[in-house]
């Protein structure tokens, strides 16, 4: 700037402020540095004290969370035929063979199918009624805000209890469909609001050219309104997937094995004599980081969704 | 754009001959669009929360459907109303309600106010920052277990070298990092639950702050630099009360989430040691899921659900009052 600004920060200032804001940023990203070396640490190294940052890295933890090993003896161990591979060699080094898939994998698909399938439902609802609600006289749409709101205000536990009856006599409980349907209906508010707001800002004359046109109003809707709201959709979208990514009160209530996600199962991984925290910090990264990279690329979209469209900016 | 002739055409139609022109009437599509929309609403949100209300007035057990249901009106309200146990865990969710949003306001503004300094790069460690609130916290919960560990965990090991070392040093005795247990002693337990959540969500604050920051147009600051107000009057008089409403919106979000806090407080302590940290949801939790009393528990979720709601609306009020201001 070429030009005294009052208004703008002396130098000085901002170096203050940008160390503090530095410093609080690299206190803040420790655990999640932390989550991320434990997965390469060893057991040993991973519970050495002090804590180690420079250690020899091994995908033990990686390994340890896709399988499940059982121990063998010495000689059992010297009959074998030579390890095949990485994994095999990392687990008959601790003295046991590999037994199996663990259930990480399916836990993790179970997210993946959940969470795809909700946003996708919640978008294709949401955005049909967001659009209703920008463009035409629907009744009781000022209440809307409030009814959002208030849905959210009871605990998901208290929701569970009919939840778990009514999906119990539907044959719905520990089911993908009865997790997506579940993850939508809670999803679908905030969904609506958002999309409305986008949906609002783009102009209404682009439409009724179109009907003026000869298109009908579906054709109207999809050829000219959903080009132009396709950001809006894209961010809402990010929102109803880390939501249902992240949701862990009604799945660890509803679900138990078939249906199970990840965020239940992760904080189960037991090794010998507790929590296999290697393997745990293995999983949650693998869980954690798509999150991570969505929000770095994201970040221009971030503020409307987390403040339910009450800061547009 | 909107000159061109098609857009005039499309401005002077009115909206009852546009509506007329083609296909199915507007009030028939504003139906099939809303429809699903309303019904998944009335299936996941509206029926349980009536349900809930049904089974208040039951002793139903959930896991004995084949039982005779009573009714037994009030009984369950009365019940809880009554028992100091519960009265004990309202105390426990208003401690963490208070201490974590005192702490997440005061650092979320302040670093808002810092990152609007704008220093250079500050849009990177802006979304750096905000990384945790993002994640599950009931995954990342489950990790800060590992980090509270007495003699190995990070937490305690910074804490300790931080406690040995200048400036810290010059004040505090070195504290050993296996002399404390965060999640396993009475004292500390509560702080274990507040430290976490003050990592996950002060960003939230932050975000909500720096927006309303941001909404303050320069123009004010230099009227006020000419008349010669100090910057710390600018902040008073400008800053702060331009920023109220965004900051009674953040705690407004966060008041209402905190108020159902789970996932953190099941990872991290389960509620104990004791029942230290057994807030109202793990309360419910326990009742409903582990001692089956679906009757005594859905009472409570509506006493519970009423008061969130009755003290959110008295809340909005005050914050359109600000607004208005």
């Amino acid at each position: 700037m070429s030009t005294y600004s009052i208004t703008e920060p002396s130098r000085g200032q901002k170096w203050v402020a940008g160390m503090l804001v530095v410093t609080y940023a690299i206190i803040t990203l420790m655990p999640l540095v932390w989550i991320i070396l434990t997965g390469f640490k060893s057991p040993a190294d991973s519970i050495a004290y002090p804590p180690v940052v420079m250690f020899e890295p091994t995908v033990e933890g990686y390994v340890n969370l896709f399988t499940t090993r059982t121990r063998v003896t010495a000689e059992q161990l010297a009959a074998l035929p030579p390890p095949d591979g990485l994994a095999e060699t990392i687990v008959r080094d601790r003295g046991m063979v590999i037994a199996g898939a663990s259930k990480f994998g399916e836990r993790f698909l179970n997210s993946v199918i959940i969470g795809f399938g909700s946003t996708f439902l919640s978008i294709v609802l949401g955005t049909l009624a967001a659009y209703a609600f920008s463009r035409f006289k629907v009744p009781l749409k000022d209440d809307l805000m409030f009814f959002i709101l208030s849905t959210r205000m009871m605990p998901p536990i208290a929701v569970a209890i009919p939840i778990f009856l009514m999906y119990r006599s539907l044959g719905l409980s520990d089911t993908h469909l009865g997790m997506i349907l579940l993850y939508t209906g809670v999803n679908i508010s905030l969904a609506v609001w958002l999309l409305k707001g986008f949906i609002d800002e783009i102009p209404r004359e682009y439409e009724e050219a179109a009907l003026i046109d000869g298109y009908t109003r579906f054709q109207a809707f999809y050829k000219v309104v959903l080009p132009q709201a396709a950001t809006g959709i894209a961010s809402t979208a990010i929102f109803c997937l880390i939501f249902a990514w992240n949701e862990y009160a009604f799945a660890v209530l509803l679900t138990s094995g078939n249906a199970q996600t990840a965020p239940p199962f992760i904080p189960t991984i037991i090794g010998v004599g507790g929590q296999d925290w290697p393997a745990v910090a293995a999983g949650a990264t693998i869980f954690l980081l798509p999150v991570m990279i969505f929000t770095i690329l994201l970040r221009k979209h971030l503020l409307r969704g987390i403040t339910f469209g009450a800061v547009r900016k | 754009m909107s000159d061109t002739p098609i857009m005039r055409a499309a401005a002077a139609t009115p909206p009852k001959l546009s509506r007329r022109i083609k296909g199915l009437s507007d009030r028939t599509i504003a139906w099939i669009f809303v429809g699903p929309t309303i019904f998944l609403l009335l299936a996941i949100n509206i029926f349980p929360l009536i349900w809930t209300i049904r089974l208040s007035f039951t002793n139903f057990k959930a896991n004995s459907p084949n039982r005779e249901v009573e009714w037994v009106g009030l009984r369950n309200y009365q019940r809880i109303l009554t028992d100091p146990d519960i009265w004990l865990t309202m105390q426990a969710t208003a401690h963490f309600l208070f201490w974590t949003l005192l702490l997440q306001v005061v650092i979320g503004f302040s670093l808002a106010w810092l990152i609007n300094r704008k220093f250079k790069g500050n849009d990177l460690w802006t979304t750096l920052i905000v990384l945790p609130m993002m994640l599950s916290p009931a995954v990342v919960g489950n990790f800060w277990k590992f980090l509270y560990q007495p003699q190995i965990g990070l937490f305690n090991y910074v804490v300790s070298w931080v406690s040995c070392h200048p400036p810290a040093g010059w004040l505090l005795n070195c504290i050993d990092p296996s002399s404390f247990e965060m999640i396993g002693s009475v004292n500390l337990a509560p702080w274990s639950i507040v430290i976490v959540d003050t990592w996950m969500w002060t960003p939230f604050v932050m975000l909500i702050c720096l927006a309303g920051l941001r909404s303050i147009p320069d123009y004010i600051y230099e009227a006020a630099a000419i008349d010669r107000a100090s910057k710390w009057r600018q902040f008073w008089t400008i800053t702060l009360p331009m920023v109220l409403p965004f900051l009674m919106l953040a705690v407004l979000f966060r008041g209402i989430e905190n108020f159902k806090m789970f996932d953190l407080v099941v990872q991290l302590t389960g509620g104990g040691p004791g029942s230290t940290t057994e807030v109202t949801s793990i309360t419910l939790k326990r009742e409903a899921f582990e001692k089956w009393r679906t009757g005594y528990a859905s009472a409570y979720a509506i006493i519970l659900f009423v008061t969130v709601f009755g003290l959110a609306s008295i809340y909005v009020k005050a914050l359109n009052k600000v607004k208005e201001r």
